[in-house]
């Protein structure tokens, strides 16, 4: 095989994967680096590498769809970006610091982890309730649309989420993911806010999160042109495609299976890496 | 100015902002395909090595020694031009915040917005220091 068909093949693998991460609203990053390292068998270091950038590719090309909808709490986002953004730098010197097959372990278990929490149903937060304090002289709490006109919701646990962000920050400079299911879990369970605040929000978060790692991978030679190249390119096409087909609404059962793959990958990466063949 | 105003002036400016990332993307991947069409031609018919980790050469780790070696038109080059276009957009887009922020006269969150700014460029021009 040359380095033509390598690419091809990689970049249909890459726009397999953004278009179910479209489809299924679970974003394509996260099966990026087990599909290099697993099936093109690509060192993890790569892997990351590639999948960080794509991350930021597909959260930035979505963010203008989402500001048009008009949920994203800026304030929220930016606030919480001090939490991710300083995680994230953290997490990309322990990548540089801890072995490939270490990475992998964690990498699986964050897998697993990703599955369950976006197999389990979401109960929409109740927008009564108080604020707390910080929130308040933050000025995050913000109204969104309902069925019964404008709501106002108000943020609770504020020191909370950000705790819980600077752990999603690490997990993205570690792994070179979104990790959009612990940003959604902290806003969600953690500060009560409403889903499509919280989904839109993350999004919006997950570009920044990224490029705070993004100069660490460049500086130690993680980012390589050949296999960015078909990565960003096809996540890219297949996350554009992905919208395109269906329009915020994600099939329950295609979800199902996507979650059920990510288990499987997960299971995969911890054996490898345990094994020590990643 | 009255409260809708200043929300529908909000919005106006977020749009701006959604519109800045769209466009970043777009350019950057182009940049990419053209550095990748460069490549594929020049090296399409070697073996690829991607597989084992040696770790890309200086000149393509360091946002000048990329610069240079995409004037050079080498393939390898423009793509990570092209990346590093794709990774200042987000950035672009938090600096422009700063004044989003400036012009509610919010300055906690301008204080806020320009720590985080700060440890963009940091990542970028100084992850060697980490």
């Amino acid at each position: 095989m040359n380095v033509l068909e390598f690419t091809l093949l990689i970049w249909l693998g890459a726009v397999a994967a953004g278009f179910l991460g479209a489809l299924t609203g679970l974003g394509g990053g996260v099966v990026i680096v087990p599909l290099l390292a697993l099936v093109f068998g690509v060192d993890i270091r790569y892997a990351i590498g590639t999948s960080l950038v794509s991350v930021i590719a597909t959260s930035s090309g979505a963010a203008a769809a989402y500001v048009k909808e008009g949920f994203t709490n800026i304030r929220i986002g930016m606030f919480l970006e001090l939490a991710t953004t300083f995680g994230a730098l953290g997490g990309a010197f322990l990548a540089t610091h801890i072995s490939g097959s270490s990475v992998a372990i964690v990498f699986g278990v964050v897998l697993l982890a990703s599955a369950y929490l976006s197999g389990r149903r979401r109960s929409e937060p109740s927008l009564s309730g108080q604020s707390d304090a910080l929130a308040v002289r933050l000025r995050l709490n913000g109204t969104v649309p309902t069925p019964d006109g404008l709501q106002s919701y108000h943020v609770r646990h504020t020191v909370l989420g950000f705790g819980i962000m600077v752990v999603a920050g690490v997990l993205s400079g570690l792994l070179g993911i979104g990790s959009g299911a612990f940003k959604v879990l902290a806003m969600d369970q953690a500060m009560r806010i409403p889903f499509k605040v919280s989904t839109t929000t993350s999004n919006f978060m997950i570009g920044v999160t990224a490029a705070a790692s993004a100069g660490i991978y460049l500086d130690r030679g993680y980012i390589d042109p050949g296999l960015v190249m078909p990565v960003l390119l096809g996540v890219l096409l297949g996350a554009l495609l992905g919208a395109r087909v269906l329009r915020g609404a994600h099939p329950q059962s295609l979800r199902i299976v996507f979650i059920c793959v990510i288990a499987v990958l997960g299971i995969e990466m911890i054996y490898k890496g345990l094994t020590g063949k990643l | 100015m009255s409260t809708t105003d200043q929300r529908l002036d909000e919005k106006r400016f977020e749009q701006l902002l959604g519109n800045l990332l769209r466009i970043g993307v777009l350019l950057a991947a182009f940049v990419v395909l053209l550095g990748g069409v460069l490549y594929l031609i020049r090296h399409g018919e070697e073996l690829p090595d991607g597989k084992v980790f040696h770790g890309e050469p200086p000149e393509l780790r360091k946002p000048s020694g990329i610069v240079k070696n995409a004037m050079h038109f080498r393939g390898r080059g423009i793509i990570q031009l092209g990346l590093l276009l794709l990774v200042a957009t987000p950035v672009a887009r938090v600096a422009f915040s700063v004044f989003g922020f400036l012009r509610e006269r919010d300055y906690t969150y301008v204080v806020l917005t320009l720590i985080v700014l700060a440890v963009l460029l940091f990542s970028l021009f100084f992850g060697e220091s980490l």
